[in-house]
Formats: structure tokens, sequence, C-alpha cells
């Protein structure tokens, strides 16, 4: 009888734990939004950063330096994708929304993205890359337009072996497909019988590229790997950061932290240090990106570029 | 048709012996396989189970050596709390299901509810995560939501369990309890579930292995992201206290998902390996602990 | 006089609690329905498309809109990979599920109980990622190498999916075969029957109620899966082909789009319908589980 007692005791236990968690939760006592108090120069309070995945890690990175120099901010970054930063931020549900596109591709209501101020902390370079059997180095735009439209469909029309192409394209929304769409195709329409693979994360990318024969895909630059699979220059250009800044190379694109037209002291502070030197100069550069001071040209929503 | 013990003619008799033979060769391939998958996961991450700065420090975001301390942790709280808030919503429909619910339209619906509830995808139970507690109770990505979540995916399975326990238990036990003048609620509490438990706590460490590795269900609501978990922070409130529950977590099988999707740190396929090798020796220790309880409980009760 | 209305609350207080464990659960499920329908249905309610043109269509492109200027949403592609792949799972799968069920109820009980069981119960906790992993290094190499074409696609998946559905159904199986009761056993081997001849004639068509709940399960798990399903399958949103092309299924263009589309964008909102569809099919597999449990009723009574 005794241990029956004990166990009573324990289900009521669990059983009060429950309804107090219970009851916690329907209190909705949730992160509040931002308790951003600013004492003189020092920025205090929480950010919230949503959004694009292969932004993450740079701005974790980024969020960690912060807060070992400023212990009263509370950075949390995550992921979501793009379409999710976009959707956050535009709903003011969180302080920043990363994307890997400009909002104005995103927003349901193109003229929304006005309510929101646009930071470009990286430019992103993408280009080409090929599996390793496929015995060619270069593909002029024309071609690289064949290929993702589905006109050209043997390696050996680009001087290739005779092998089938196998395109691997990215999810329709990336951020990356969007890039190199813009940049390759150039208004083209993709018909709708050309139905290519499509994944969603590079990483998956890289490692279909790597073991599938007669593939291609694309990729940012940080995803490059020589000894898996090979990049491909594109009319005689080579994929590499100085031809990005120059524009020589074409298929790049912004990273982008969006934050309201009024941010919080502690979300300023923070997009300020993302822009200053102790990120641009290292932090960017690790990540395989490229610090936006370095670009001698910019490019606006619309894809016009100016010098 | 034979008519006596033995009479089987010799066709039958062979088969009966070819049929068992086919038998033991599928048994046996099933074995092979499943054995070369998990000897396969141990071992492919065998370099990373016993390196204890793997098993605690930091993820790198894009350097090597990064480890999955905030990980294996949030993988551990965030079962703890789902259980916390699963086991005893269970275990109260359980109890309603099979000791007070009349067969009727009630209990029929009941039952249809959780079976749907059990079918449903890992991936809509993400996506209504995400929808209802991530965006429409503003709770962000953060354990809660992630707990919540997988509190759906688990309900199902322990009601389950605990209803077949509870069913299990003797008719006289029962009786007796009630012939006592005990309320039925008394004889639930005081004989029904003593003597179910057993069954019902290997039920539920059963079921936390399942939870384990639940990754789809957890993308859109514990989130991707690893917050650095200062473990001296005891203020409830910040994203680097371990206990705080308003905090973006992600677990282990999420980072393996993670990281083989956009991660760019050298030592990928080291650490994905590693972290997969940790997530099954997790899932083997639940499965010994289970078999263990189970059978120490059973032994107390029946001893005394 | 006060003892017996004492007793009385207290016969209360364990209904009132139980009772509201069993409505939170039922809540919450008719909030989950209720949000995804909600969702899902707001491409045809808000956004104006058709059902027919979505669930018959053909042709997956929400980026363009089509002759009639609205945006191509055809997920046909996806439902008809889906079922290709369960049905397919299902098949490779149940030769494997039912015939060590057999074994580890017939044949060597300790083995199933001590060896067997334990290791399909470890399978189960593996994460779907990981089985993704497998599939995109050993299997789809594999079915390139066997079958031609690239080597993604539903032979790949079905492939993985069937061993991530093994331990559902043998385990379920097994719980059907073990519950055919002792005395009809007796009775055939009684009769002289072999071991095989009491397994065909007996023990399988009394517990085929059992057995076809197994496998509905099963292709409910199958049909359900995203994760590793999204690595191997190729995701080409086009009618499937053959089983070596690239497919794709509802899970898997949703765990690959839902992160890259904003909310309120016709993208976004068919992406819920999709959901929608995912919820309304494990719903009618539910249903036919019912059936088939009913019948089985029917039969024995």
């Amino acid at each position: 009888m005794h241990t029956h007692i004990i166990d009573r005791r324990s289900f009521v236990a669990a059983a009060g734990t429950a309804a107090l968690v219970a009851a916690c939760a329907l209190a909705g006592c949730g992160q509040g939004g931002t308790s951003a108090a600013t004492t003189g120069s020092q920025a205090s309070g929480s950010v919230t950063a949503v959004g694009s995945t292969a932004l993450q890690p740079l701005v974790e990175a980024a969020a960690e330096q912060y807060m070992g120099k400023n212990p009263s901010v509370q950075i949390t970054v995550q992921g979501g994708g793009s379409g999710q930063g976009i959707t956050q931020i535009a709903q003011g549900a969180v302080q920043i929304g990363d994307s890997d596109v400009f909002a104005e591709s995103k927003l349901p209501n193109k003229s929304d993205a006005s309510k929101l101020t646009d930071n470009k902390v990286a430019v992103v370079g993408m280009g080409p890359v090929a599996n390793k059997d496929v015995a060619i180095d270069n593909l002029t735009m024309d071609q690289l337009k064949g290929i993702f439209t589905g006109t050209i469909t043997n390696w050996s029309q680009v001087g290739g072996p005779n092998e089938a192409i196998t395109v691997i394209n990215r999810a329709s929304g990336s951020g990356t497909r969007a890039t190199f769409e813009d940049a390759v195709l150039a208004g083209t329409a993709v018909p709708d019988s050309f139905k290519p693979q499509e994944q969603d994360s590079s990483g998956t990318v890289a490692k279909m590229v790597a073991s599938t024969p007669g593939a291609i895909s694309y990729l940012a630059f940080s995803y490059f790997d020589d000894s898996q699979f090979k990049s491909l220059s594109v009319d005689g250009v080579k994929p590499t950061k100085d031809n990005v800044t120059t524009n020589q190379w074409k298929i790049w694109a912004y990273e982008h932290m969006y934050t309201s037209t009024s941010p919080d002291a502690a979300t300023k502070a923070f997009v300020d240090y993302m822009l200053g030197s102790d990120v641009q100069g290292s932090l960017v550069e690790k990540n395989g990106y490229i610090p936006v001071s370095s670009m001698k040209v910019s490019r606006d929503a619309s894809g016009n570029v100016t010098v | 048709m034979p008519s006596a013990k033995g009479s089987a003619t010799a066709s039958a008799r062979r088969a009966d012996k070819a049929a068992t033979v086919v038998l033991a060769c599928i048994v046996g391939l099933i074995c092979v396989a499943l054995v070369a998958i998990i000897v396969g996961i141990l071992v492919s991450g065998a370099g990373k189970l016993f390196d204890i700065n793997f098993l605690t420090a930091k993820p790198e975001q894009f350097k090597e050596g990064g480890g999955i301390g905030p990980e294996l942790f949030n993988s551990f709280y965030l079962l703890l709390l789902t259980l916390l808030i699963s086991v005893p919503v269970s275990l109260g429909a359980a109890v309603f299901l099979a000791e007070y619910a009349p067969e009727g339209p009630v209990t029929t619906v009941v039952k249809t509810v959780i079976e749907a509830l059990s079918s449903l995808p890992s991936i809509v139970v993400g996506l209504f995560g995400f929808l209802f507690f991530v965006l429409t109770l503003g709770w962000g990505f953060s354990i809660m939501s992630g707990a919540l979540a997988l509190t759906m995916f688990n309900i199902p399975i322990l009601v389950r369990v605990i209803q077949q326990a509870l069913e299990a238990v003797p008719r006289d036990q029962r009786d007796a309890g009630l012939a006592l003048g005990l309320t039925r609620w008394e004889t639930t509490l005081h004989i029904l579930v003593p003597s179910a438990m057993p069954a019902i706590i290997t039920g539920v460490i059963l079921s936390a292995g399942r939870v384990f590795g639940e990754a789809a269900a957890l993308i859109y609501t514990a989130g991707q992201s690893a917050p650095a978990l200062d473990f001296l922070n005891l203020n409830l409130l910040s994203t680097s206290c371990p206990w705080n529950v308003w905090r973006p977590a992600e677990t282990l099988a999420v980072h393996i998902w993670k990281i083989n999707s956009e991660g760019v740190v050298p030592d990928l396929t080291a650490i994905s390996n590693g972290t997969a090798a940790v997530l099954m020796v997790c899932i083997l220790l639940f499965n010994v602990l289970a078999r263990f309880a189970g059978r120490r409980l059973a032994r107390r009760l029946t001893a005394e | 006089m006060s003892k017996p209305l004492e007793k009385r609350r207290l016969e209360n207080v364990g209904l009132g609690i139980t009772g509201a464990c069993v409505a939170l659960v039922v809540l919450l499920v008719a909030t989950l329905v209720f949000m995804v329908a909600s969702r899902g249905l707001s491409t045809f309610v808000l956004d104006g498309i058709p059902v027919g043109s979505f669930l018959g269509g053909t042709t997956w492109n929400p980026h363009q809109t089509d002759a009639s200027g609205l945006p191509s949403v055809g997920a046909l592609p996806m439902i008809s990979g889906s079922f290709a792949v369960t049905l397919l799972s299902c098949l490779i799968t149940l030769p494997f599920a039912i015939g060590s069920a057999i074994f580890v109820v017939e044949v060597a009980p300790g083995f199933g109980r001590r060896v067997f069981q334990p290791i399909t119960e470890l399978l189960v906790g593996i994460p779907s990622v990981v089985f993704g992993l497998v599939g995109l290094t050993v299997v789809v190499a594999w079915t390139r190498g066997w079958a031609g074409g690239t080597g993604y696609g539903i032979l790949s998946s079905s492939i993985v999916l069937a061993f991530m559905i093994l331990p559902t159904v043998t385990s379920l199986a097994t719980d059907a075969l073990a519950a055919v009761p002792d005395g009809y056993r007796d009775g055939s081997y009684g009769l002289g029957c072999t071991r095989w001849q009491t397994v065909c004639h007996v023990v399988l068509p009394s517990a085929a109620p059992g057995l076809m709940t197994a496998v509905v399960l099963g292709m409910t798990r199958a049909f359900g899966e995203a994760l590793a399903v999204q690595m191997v399958i190729g995701n080409a949103a086009q009618m499937p082909e053959s089983l070596v092309t690239p497919a794709s299924t509802l899970t898997s263009v949703l765990t690959m789009g839902m992160g890259n589309e904003a909310m309120g964008t016709v993208y976004n909102d068919v992406l819920w319908s999709l959901a929608l569809v995912l919820m309304a099919m494990s719903l009618v597999f539910i249903l036919v589980i019912h059936l088939i449990g009913r019948r089985g009723a029917a039969k024995h009574a």
C-alpha cells in the first residue's frame, strides 16, 4: 500500500507540473517584442533576426562577437528561409529580416518594401558547377541559358563528351535560383515542358553534383570544392571574388538584413556593427562572402548596375 | 484431409521445410541490413563519439572543430518538457478512455481523433506548430513551440500504450477495488495506475526514443539555431539561459539537417556522422533503460 | 450522509480531470485541422484558383501564370508521386515484414523478443535525415548503376522508405499474428497439418484485418515522410514517367518551398493547400483502417 501512495503523489505532482506549464503557456508569457532602452550611448535590449539560412552562419558569428562586447544586448538569430524573414519583418514580428533577395521580389504587395530599410551586409558570388567527368571548363552565357531552359541536353552540343546533361536546379523560391536566373536567363521564360530536378539546400546540391555523372548546377562560391566537382568559367571569366567586384562576373547578389524604417537602438547598433570593419573586414570573408565596401559597382532591386 | 497427427504428406512436409528456410533467410537478411545500418552509423561517427570537446563545445559557424554541446542539451531538455506535458495529458486521456468512457459516440469520436493525430505527417504537425505557436501565439521559434509540436506527436503513441497497459490489469483487481467501496477514481489512482506502471514506464521511454530523432516537426517550431548556453545564467528570460523555454533550440536531429543543408564548416561530414552516432547511442540507451526500468519495477511490484 | 456525497464529488473530480485531458487533445486537433484548412483553402477562396485545376493540373510553376492568367499550380504530379512512392515502398516492405512476423511469432518467439524486436525498435529512432544521407550516397548510386537514369526518382525513394516503414509494419504484423488464439493453431496441428499449412490456412486468414491495418499504417508513414524523400526523389515537378526519372511528392515540394515564400503570396497559399491534401489523405487512411476493422469484426461475429 505504501508504494501506492507514493505513486499517487508522483502522479498528482506530475499533473500539477503539467497544469502549471500549460497555464504559463496559455497566459502567453512568450518572448515579447524588443524592450530596448537607450541609456547614453550604450544600447541594450533584445534583437531577433530571422530568415535566410544561407546568411545565418555569418549573422550568428557576428552576433556572438557583438554580444561579447555588449553583454546588455541579446541577439537571437534564426533560420527559416528568406520568405519567412521578409514575412516576419513586414509584420513587425521581429527586428531584423534576413534575405538573399530584394524584399520587392517576395512581398505580396510590392509597395510594402518602402516600409523597410534595406541593409546590404555582404555580396555573394555564385557560379555554375559540374560533375568532374565533364571535360570542359568554360561555357558561354548563351550555352548556359540553353542548358537551363532545356534546349541543350547533351554535353557534346557545347563541345564536351557525348553525355546527357543532368540539370539540378534550385528550389523555385530560393535566392540562389533567383540570382542565377536574373543573370543567366535574363527574362527568357523556361518552358513548362522542361522540368529539371530541384533541390533546396546548397549542401545537398554539392553532394548531388559530385556524385551524378553529367550533372550541372550552381552554387555560392563558399560551397566550391575542387576535390569534389569543378566550377565553370562563363564567357572566359573565372568565378572569382575580384571579378565579382567589377561586375565582370555577372552572377552575384546582395545579402540583406531588413529592418523597419525606424529601428530601435539595439537593432540599429547591431546593424551598424554588421556594416563596420569588425565584421566586414574579417568575418564576411571568412564566411566566403565579399564585403560590400570592396564592390566597385552597385545594383538596385530591378537589376540596374551603376558604377 | 489428413486426420491423424504426423500424417501430413511428404510434399507438405517439404513445403513446410522450404518455407521455414525462406522465412529464416528473410529475417536473416533484415537483421543483417538493420545491423549494418546501425553499426555503419556508429562506426562512421566513432571518432567523435568519445571526444569530450565535441560533446560539450558549441558549434562553429565556419571553422572546424565545432561541437554539439548546446544541441545535446537542447535535445534532452526538449524531450523532458515534451514528456512533462504529454505524459500527464496522455495518462488522463487514457484513463478516461479505459475506465470512464462508456461505449458511445463520445468515445468513438475521441478514439478517431487520437488515431487521426497519430496518422498526421510530422511535417504537417510542424507547419501547424509554426502557424499557431510560432506566429499566431507569437512565441517565435522556441523550445515551448517545439515541445508542444512534439507533444502532439507523442500523445497518440502514449495514449495507446497507457490504455493497453491499463486494460491489461486483471479484471478482479478492478472489481476488488470497487467492491471495497472505492470510487472508480480511487481504484484508478491506487490500484490500476500502480500496477500498470511498469508497462507505462517502458512505453514512455520507448516513445522518447521516437521523439528524440524527430526533425521535420522541429525545423519550423524550435528553430535551427542554438545560442551558446551559459549554465550559470539563471535569468529565465535570457537567450543564453539553458532553462529559458522561450529561446530557440536546435536539436541533434535538426543539427544534422542544418549542417548538411547550408553548412560551410570544413569538417562537416565528420560532425554530421558524429552527431548521428551520438543520437544513435542515446536511442540505444533509451531502449536499454526501458527494458531495465520495466523489469525492475515489475519485480518490485510483484515482490510486494 | 456526507460520505456518499464526498465519494460522488471525488468521482466527478476524476471524470473532470481525465475529461479535461481528452478535451485538450480534441481541441488541439480541431485547431490544427481548422488552421491548416483555413490556410489551405485560401488558394481557392482568396486567390480564385479552381479546385479542379489544382487537383487535376499537371503543370506546377506557381511563379508563372498560365493561359488563363492564373498561376500554374497543378498539383497532380506531386499527388501521383506521393501515391507511387507509398505503394511501391509498401510492396517492397510487405514480404519482408510479413515474413519476419511469421518467423518471429510461429518459428522462433524467443529470438523475436530478445533480438529482432530491439533491433527494429532502434531503427525507429534513426532520424529521417540520416536515412536521407544514406539514401543519397548508397541507394541512389546503386539504383543508377542497376536501373540506369540519374538514380534520383521513385525507385530510390521507395527503397529508402521501405527501410523506414519496415519497423512499423513488422511490429504491427507481429502483434496481429500473435493475437490469433492458440486454439486455432492447436486445432490445425491436431488435424496433422504442418506449420506452413497452419500459417497459410489458419493464422494468416484470421489475422488478415490486423495485417491490413499494419500495411495501411505503414502507408500512412510513407505518405507523410518528408526529409529523407526530399533528398533522393529529385524533386522535379513532372508527372512520374518511370521509376528512375526524377519526380516529386507533396512533402518534398512542401519542405523545399515553405521557407522561401512569404506569407500571403499565392505560392505560399498553394503550399498550404498541399499540406491540406496531406492532412486529408492521412484522414482517409484512418477511415480505411476503420472500415477494415469493422469488416474484420463482422467476419468474426
